[in-house]
């Protein structure tokens, strides 16, 4: 997974201030060194190809050397399940112990240390490969795609411009969280892409077909406009609201009690949150059991089945139990960094005579304008994929449907999987604007500094 | 001499002042906030928050052919309690599990899906914040920008992935796991979880460890701390609140997941939320099991958040607050 860096070694922008530039630098090695690394990713591409294009085998084993994670988690998973989190931890934990030491040791200078990263640079991707037990037919290539990476990975390192072992560190630094995001989140969202320009069977070629669908069809057409309504009032409401009664309880008498009242629903799963608000919305005949009918017949008016109300008032029904939940994300989040905020900005605002709203407004609110930033990004980004209400709720009737729901029933009931990559692709788009915003505000954040 | 003498503890005399000045604008400032307004929309808002899951609660506790027949406010005028509903719910369960099994799994699922993808992160972070690369901003902007990826989308590669392996064109080059016969694999959730964690852990650890200062940081490699060194000693003690506030929400996010737990676990390594769901499923609607099970099920997020909770103070966001 280093092969994105070690194409461009050479080009390290900024210096750290105690990294003197290596002796063995200078622009014409850094040109050999892209040189060389450019063949050497050449060799690993060739390499690829030639083992896929080669015959398949049928009756290929796995080799390992021994020992794998595969027969590793095999032993863990016959222990009873509280023994396997102190072992898995453990681990866990002298992997990241063996990853710091490597950091710490390997950038020094020094003939032990270059054989500690010449040894680390071939050792750890091989063993890292061997460790997912290649089959048979594969175990040549593989291994020499390790060694060559390796390889690259350390001649890139030594020829660096910051000195020997930077870039090392740098790998070794990012490598664990690089792998999980390429194999977990960036090649599943290109899959995904691709697959929303193909029919059902994901063989045909069909453009647009599908995003047409996700527009004209009722239930895209409802997820959409349910999605919208989820993203826009959602996070505002939990916000507005979470932030009105931090500042509330703020040093009051009984804070913590307080707070862990609103707190306590966030705490709740949604599916036991499914449970507490069936007794809120409850409609039959007779008896009422669900609080809200409860005061309507009180009232001498006649139950409503809530949960079919249309429209869209089932789909604000669905939303009260989400921002119910939140409100107690955003409370807690928004009340600490209302902590933060220092006692002297607040006194000056004081002995300026100013009301205790205009010193929310000036003083308040923009101490706390990051954290209000992520906490009404990360209830966007929750409202935007809720699946669980709707699941556990209403099953998507009634026009209740949105896309996180939509996509998972297109993909489980009607084995849609085209439908259900373009509903994922227009939910990206969705999620698009807030990205840029944040990225702006981010950046913005780092120049600051 | 005498004259530094003196100072340090005019210093002092000044500084006591200020601090008792600065206690007493406090609450001044402290009266004059909490309005009476202020405190009745405090405890409307508390208790319109309160009710349903007060409902629950008594639901809880009473005998099930009530729950069916009439509302839980009716024990007000009719009180008739039991704690049956508990042993029931322990007892029994949904699928192959009991409640009480599946709270083990629960729990083994939880701590290693939260410590995981923290340690990881804090790499990570820690790398984005204090070692300088080309495009590190660029690249920083598009790690956040994943967690528009909707889980939805990732589970079906990722499944695949883990139980038939790596196989491009025919060709097979890894096998996936092996575990749908080992007696309880929480394997493949730990490392779904980590892996969905990841965009938002990184962003959120990020912002509090590059507010860390960087004489800290230089002072250290000063005296000849890699870093490695660097990374153990300074950064983690010091982002030990940021961490402790992500725990918590990582631990409570794992610990009510039904979505990824469900696809990914075998069926007898499923977690409460999926035996809790289908209490209600099997035998129709037993949901004073279910209120009983709901109340099991809160108990470990709310003593987690209890014992963090002095972390929120100088939490999460301390680090964001600057900007």
């Amino acid at each position: 997974m280093s092969d994105t860096k070690t194409a461009e070694p050479s080009t390290r922008g900024v210096r750290v201030s105690d990294a003197t530039p290596s002796p063995r630098y200078s622009p014409k090695t850094a040109r050999t060194t892209r040189l060389v690394v450019t063949i050497g990713l050449i060799l690993v591409a060739a390499l690829f190809i030639f083992l896929v294009t080669r015959a398949p085998m049928d009756d290929a084993k796995p080799t390992s050397l021994g020992f794998s994670l595969n027969s590793f988690f095999r032993w863990l998973g016959n222990l009873n399940p509280l023994v396997q989190i102190p072992l898995v931890i453990l681990v866990f934990g002298v992997v990241v112990a063996l990853i710091l030491v490597l950091i710490e040791y390997a950038p020094r200078a020094g003939r032990v240390y270059f054989w500690l990263r010449l040894a680390a640079c071939f050792v750890v991707p091989a063993l890292a490969f061997m460790l997912l037990r290649p089959y048979q037919n594969a175990v040549i290539y593989v291994v020499a795609i390790a060694l060559i990476l390796g390889g690259l990975l350390f001649f890139a390192d030594y020829r660096a411009r910051d000195g020997a072992g930077y870039l090392f560190q740098l790998v070794v630094f990012t490598a664990p969280a690089t792998i999980l995001l390429l194999v977990g989140l960036i090649y599943p969202a290109i899959a995904t892409i691709f697959q929303s320009f193909f029919d059902k069977t994901g063989d045909n070629f069909v453009a647009l077909e599908n995003y047409i669908w996700v527009f004209t069809n009722p239930e895209g057409f409802w997820s959409v406009i349910n999605t919208l309504i989820w993203a826009i009032v959602a996070p505002l409401a939990a916000t507005v609201i979470g932030l009105a009664y931090a500042v509330f309880v703020d040093k009051a008498r009984g804070e913590k009690f307080l707070k862990v009242l609103i707190f306590m629903p966030f705490a709740i799963s949604f599916v036991g949150a499914g449970i507490i608000w069936k007794f809120v919305y409850d409609f039959r005949q007779g008896q009422q059991i669900g609080l809200l009918n409860a005061i309507v017949t009180f009232f001498g008016g006649e139950p409503v089945s809530w949960l079919d109300a249309q429209p869209l008032i089932n789909t604000f029904l669905l939303l009260a139990v989400f921002i119910w939940a939140q409100t107690g994300f955003a409370m807690v989040i928004l009340s600490s960094a209302i902590k933060a905020v220092p006692v002297e900005q607040m006194e000056a605002a004081e002995l300026d005579g100013t009301s205790a709203w205009q010193r929310f407004t000036n003083v308040t609110v923009p101490g706390i304008r990051s954290s209000l930033i992520v906490v009404l990004t990360t209830i966007t980004i929750g409202a935007l994929k809720v699946y669980d209400i709707v699941a556990v709720m209403t099953g998507g009737r009634a026009n209740t449907t949105v896309l996180g729901f939509e996509m998972v029933n297109q993909q489980q009931r009607f084995q849609s999987y085209g439908h259900s990559a373009a509903l994922a692709v227009v939910l990206f788009l969705f999620v698009l604007p807030l990205i840029i915003y944040n990225a702006n505000q981010i950046r913005k954040q780092r120049e600051i500094r | 001499m005498s004259a530094e003498m003196v100072v340090p503890q005019l210093d002092q005399r000044t500084a006591r002042q200020l601090a008792r000045d600065t206690a007493k604008g406090e609450k001044n400032a402290q009266k004059r906030l909490t309005s009476r307004g202020a405190t009745i929309a405090a405890i409307i808002i508390g208790i319109v928050w309160t009710i349903p899951t007060f409902g629950l609660f008594v639901t809880s506790f009473r005998p099930g052919s009530d729950t069916q027949t009439s509302g839980w406010w009716t024990v007000f005028t009719d009180p008739s309690f039991t704690l049956e509903n508990y042993f029931l719910a322990l007892t029994s369960g949904g699928t192959s599990l009991t409640l009480a099994e599946s709270f083990l799994n629960s729990l083994a699922i939880t701590i290693p899906a939260t410590v995981i993808p923290i340690a990881i992160a804090s790499l990570v972070a820690y790398a984005f914040a204090w070692i300088n690369f080309k495009g590190k901003n660029l690249l920083f902007v598009f790690v956040f920008a994943l967690q528009i990826v909707p889980i939805q989308m990732a589970l079906v590669p990722l499944l695949s992935l883990f139980s038939r392996g790596l196989t491009i064109n025919g060709v097979g080059i890894f096998p996936g796991f092996e575990l749908r016969d080992v007696d309880h694999s929480f394997a493949t959730v730990w490392i779904a979880h980590a892996i969905f964690a990841m965009p938002l852990a990184i962003y959120l650890l990020h912002n509090f460890i590059s507010e860390v200062p960087s004489e800290v940081i230089e002072a250290a490699r000063v005296d000849g701390a890699g870093h490695g060194q660097i990374f153990f000693r300074i950064i983690l003690p010091l982002a030990t609140p940021a961490i402790a506030s992500f725990a918590i929400f990582q631990f409570i996010w794992v610990w009510n997941d039904l979505l990824v737990a469900t696809i990914f676990a075998p069926s007898t390594s499923l977690p409460l939320t999926q035996s809790l769901n289908s209490l209600s499923g099997t035998w129709g609607n037993q949901w004073f099991l279910q209120s009983a099970g709901t109340f099991i099920s809160i108990l470990v997020p709310l003593i987690v958040f209890f014992a963090l909770q002095r972390f929120f103070v100088r939490g999460l966001m301390a680090g964001a607050t600057k900007g």
